[in-house]
């Protein structure tokens, strides 16, 4: 039950890779490193999830926190390579609709 | 011999737990013939609430206890999630829960938010008690889709 972030922050873009469990004990150390990014105006980001096992409501938080300061900075999220149980998490919420998600799932949608 | 076997955890009200509760409650699971997905979806719905409950006993202040009842049936698994750390007698407490509709409740439904809301859609019935704490009362059926191909391909 672990987290690994990585992020690479070069000129306005911001690269991320993901690895392990989302939930309440890891949640809080995955928004305090996108928290280290969100103010740059105009962020352009991209996070990799391909290697996120488990996801619940606590990473869904950060992710939509770390969408809201970015988009109010004129930046720009994208979620990539998420498995199509990820997906499915997104899309029952909601959320999948708002925020710019790209699956690898092959049955999705 | 009562017609379920009936396994309990009691846990501190700490994050770390959460994951250890989930990793159980999926072990359980896949005891009685539960598919990949229902077992995803049983690992979500038993963290949302262990993580309410979790999440209340700090705002509380409290130095608290999670428990955490499951029962195995041969076609369901019914858990049980209290924030105060009382054992269940669980056929009891199964008895005083009810669906939840009150004004007192609906508090709690936004309060919890997204969480109450990922453990009602997947979860096949979900009741909420308030009683010297909250006690979230879900189940989920064997059954669904038997799909045995790969994991991978299945979407909502």
């Amino acid at each position: 039950m672990n987290i690994q972030v990585e992020l690479e922050e070069t000129g306005n873009k911001l690269t991320g890779f993901i690895r392990g469990e989302i939930d309440a004990h890891t949640a809080p150390v995955l928004r305090e490193k996108l928290e280290m990014h969100h103010n740059k105006e105009g962020l352009n980001a991209e996070l990799d999830l391909s290697d996120v096992d488990y996801m619940d409501s606590t990473g869904l938080g950060v992710f939509v926190a770390f969408y809201k300061s970015v988009n109010a900075k004129g930046g720009h999220v994208k979620l990539v390579g998420l498995s199509s149980r990820l997906k499915r998490l997104f899309d029952i919420t909601g959320l999948g609709e708002i925020m710019d998600i790209e699956s690898v799932g092959k049955g999705g949608n | 011999m009562r017609p379920f076997d009936y396994v309990e955890m009691r846990v501190p009200a700490k994050s770390q737990y959460v994951g250890v509760a989930r990793l159980t409650i999926s072990g359980l699971a896949s005891r009685i013939g539960f598919t990949f997905d229902d077992i995803e979806d049983l690992k979500i719905a038993s963290s949302e609430a262990v993580t309410n409950a979790v999440q209340h006993a700090y705002s509380e202040g409290e130095e608290g206890e999670v428990v955490i009842g499951c029962a195995l049936y041969g076609d369901k698994i019914e858990i049980m999630v209290a924030d105060h750390g009382q054992s269940f007698n669980f056929e009891e407490t199964k008895a005083k829960v009810g669906p939840y509709h009150d004004q007192e409740e609906g508090a709690f439904l936004r309060e919890g938010g997204l969480g109450l809301y990922l453990i009602e859609t997947l979860m096949d019935e979900v009741k909420v008690h308030h009683q010297e704490g909250v006690t979230v009362f879900m189940t989920k059926y064997v059954g669904g889709e038997q799909v045995e191909e790969d994991v991978e391909t299945i979407s909502s």
